[in-house]
């Protein structure tokens, strides 16, 4: 791919990015930061395709790092941000039913 | 078909591959829109990110060499290890440490893997094309892996919330970020020896984001979170573009915008500029005299959980603000069960989100929800705003710089021109407070001292606590 493909790439991103997050509301901004935690991970992309080219000791190492790095970002990422979805998920009951109300009481 | 061919095709699949997961990407984060379809979301974005790993996984040469099987694998085990628990133990209260902390992991491993990048590309078959962005990333990515470290610290109380000044911080910071762009210049210009001017270029970098953000209070930490999370995605995208990887350029570019939206978002919601905040000192410099003028505000009115009780079961409307002061003192299902004995005695209950409260955006949202406040009772703040005048009890739970009304009626003040909650309007106002401390900005607060206006000094958890048990009794 030449240089000037993937600037149209990185610029077209962006806009489609803006688009899209702007629409996301304020509630949900702390679910964003935790989800976009773990798209940046995607750097261990970079990781796995350098790790065969690396030389001496130095080099593995880092590079080690820095896909258990991706890896923490991706997995603690998607999982924390689950987590917080399932939150906010079970909220918009549209109606509590007298019968979940009766439940929710016996728990207390 | 000879071996050059089918090389061509694998690769070829690969690259749909990463196209397939980028779109993923786009088509999760789209359902973050709502929270009903947020979840699902989630795992598309999920399931692109595992296509994108299993495809990278499957290029040739992957595997090469003898020990790299093993580090791969292991590295990737390591990551899974640290990450799954993490993810499953943090408390909601503690997100935005852990949001600080995976920007920092995040932008480490750019800035590695732009090094790597780099030294294999000199002298060889380098050009433009990897070296800038390549040092773009590990300028960036430095960066943010130290500010972001700094940030946790300070979010997780290992340093001190107030900001960290040095004399004459501006032009040390200005000086360094010449040092590290002069250095990148020098090296992609060619000639000079570049293992040392690499290393030169990620130490300035990383004493640049220890600096950048020392300076910062934690008022501010909203703003600075977003803006690290947007450095490090824009870094990754940089990295795509030295590593030719569309996924890379992509994800990391989606991550730059909504670092940038948010960052602007918090912003705004400050009145005040990006720059400013990054020069820092919203609380050091503003601290002495505004503490001066306490004593010409006059006393201030305390009174009891009983009291407050009756106050509360009388009213029509009560609004709740809450703020970081709910966060430290855990009280999100204390103000669940005090709203639910609220919404028993017919009184609606509403919650005024400012867009700062708390400590990264979206804070108050994630507490409330985890507590099981309904999502319909969470309202921003222009929508509650027209509110305050139809309610009869403003309860103010940890919220300070958010409902101080100095922003709009004292030009000379530091967070004057700041959009805020108008918790003045209402019939009264409960502050609750731990004691007349003023807020992380150092400002003191008018709201206190306004005559509709009384303290419950306490510890908020056991405050609520003690409301919701009066209410129950009456």
């Amino acid at each position: 791919m030449t240089l000037v493909t993937e600037i149209a790439i990185l610029v077209l991103a962006g806009f489609v990015g803006f688009a899209v997050i702007s629409k996301i509301p304020n509630t949900l901004h702390t679910p964003l930061m935790s989800g976009t935690n773990a798209i940046h991970g995607i750097v261990v992309l970079g990781g796995l395709l350098l790790m065969h080219l690396a030389t001496g000791w130095l080099e593995h190492l880092l590079l080690f790092v820095a896909i258990t790095f991706g890896m923490i970002n991706i997995i603690g990422g998607f999982f924390v941000t689950d987590r917080m979805l399932e939150m906010f998920k079970r909220k918009p009951d549209p109606e509590p039913t007298a019968e979940r109300a009766e439940q929710e009481d016996k728990q207390q | 078909m000879s071996a050059g061919t089918i090389f061509l095709q694998q690769q070829n699949f690969i690259d749909v591959c990463y196209i397939v997961a980028f779109s993923l990407f786009i088509l999760g984060m789209s359902g973050l829109t709502g929270p009903r379809t947020a979840v699902r979301g989630n795992l598309i974005a999920a399931t692109g990110m595992a296509i994108a790993i299993v495809a990278t996984l499957l290029t040739p040469h992957v595997w090469d060499g003898s020990s790299t099987p093993i580090l791969i694998i292991l590295a990737l085990l390591l990551g899974t290890a640290i990450g799954l628990p993490a993810a499953r133990r943090v408390k909601m209260t503690a997100m935005p440490q852990m949001v600080a902390l995976f920007n920092g992991v995040g932008g480490g491993a750019v800035a590695i893997i732009a090094w790597v990048e780099y030294r294999h590309h000199f002298g060889g078959d380098y050009t433009l094309k990897v070296e800038i962005p390549s040092l773009f990333a590990a300028i960036v990515g430095s960066i943010s892996f130290w500010g972001s470290n700094i940030a946790f610290g300070k979010l997780q109380a290992i340093l001190p919330s107030r900001p960290i000044k040095l004399p004459g911080q501006a032009i040390i910071n200005g000086a360094l970020f010449v040092i590290a762009v002069a250095s990148a210049i020098i090296l992609a210009s060619g000639t000079h020896s570049q293992a040392l001017f690499i290393l030169g270029i990620l130490v300035t970098a990383a004493l640049l984001g220890n600096m950048v953000v020392l300076p910062i209070g934690g008022a501010d930490m909203p703003v600075v979170i977003s803006l690290l999370n947007a450095f490090t995605g824009l870094s990754a995208a940089a990295t795509g573009i030295a590593l030719n990887n569309t996924a890379l350029i992509v994800g990391g570019m989606i991550v730059g915008a909504s670092g940038t939206i948010l960052t602007n978002l918090m912003a705004k919601a400050m009145n005040r500029s990006v720059p400013a905040i990054v020069a820092g000192g919203f609380g050091g410099e503003v601290a002495a005299p505004a503490g001066g003028e306490d004593s010409d505000r006059g006393p201030v009115k305390s009174t009891t959980p009983d009291d407050v009780a009756i106050q509360l079961s009388y009213a029509r409307q009560v609004v709740i603000a809450p703020g970081y002061g709910m966060a430290v003192a855990q009280a999100q299902y204390a103000v669940r069960d005090l709203e639910k004995a609220l919404e028993d005695k017919g009184v609606r209950v509403l919650f005024a989100i400012h867009p700062v409260a708390g400590r990264m955006p979206g804070h108050m949202n994630v507490l409330l929800a985890e507590s099981q406040v309904p999502y319909e009772a969470l309202k921003e703040m222009d929508e509650v705003n027209p509110e305050f005048q139809r309610t009869d009890v403003t309860l103010v739970i940890g919220a300070n710089d958010v409902t101080n009304p100095a922003a709009k009626n004292e030009p000379g003040s530091p967070i004057y021109g700041m959009p805020i909650l108008d918790v003045d309007k209402s019939q009264s106002v409960i502050v609750l407070k731990r004691s007349m401390a003023s807020g992380f900005a150092g400002i003191d607060n008018p709201l206190f001292y306004e005559p509709q206006t009384s303290m419950l000094f306490g510890d908020a958890k056991s405050s609520v606590s003690e409301i919701t048990a009066a209410i129950a009794a009456l």
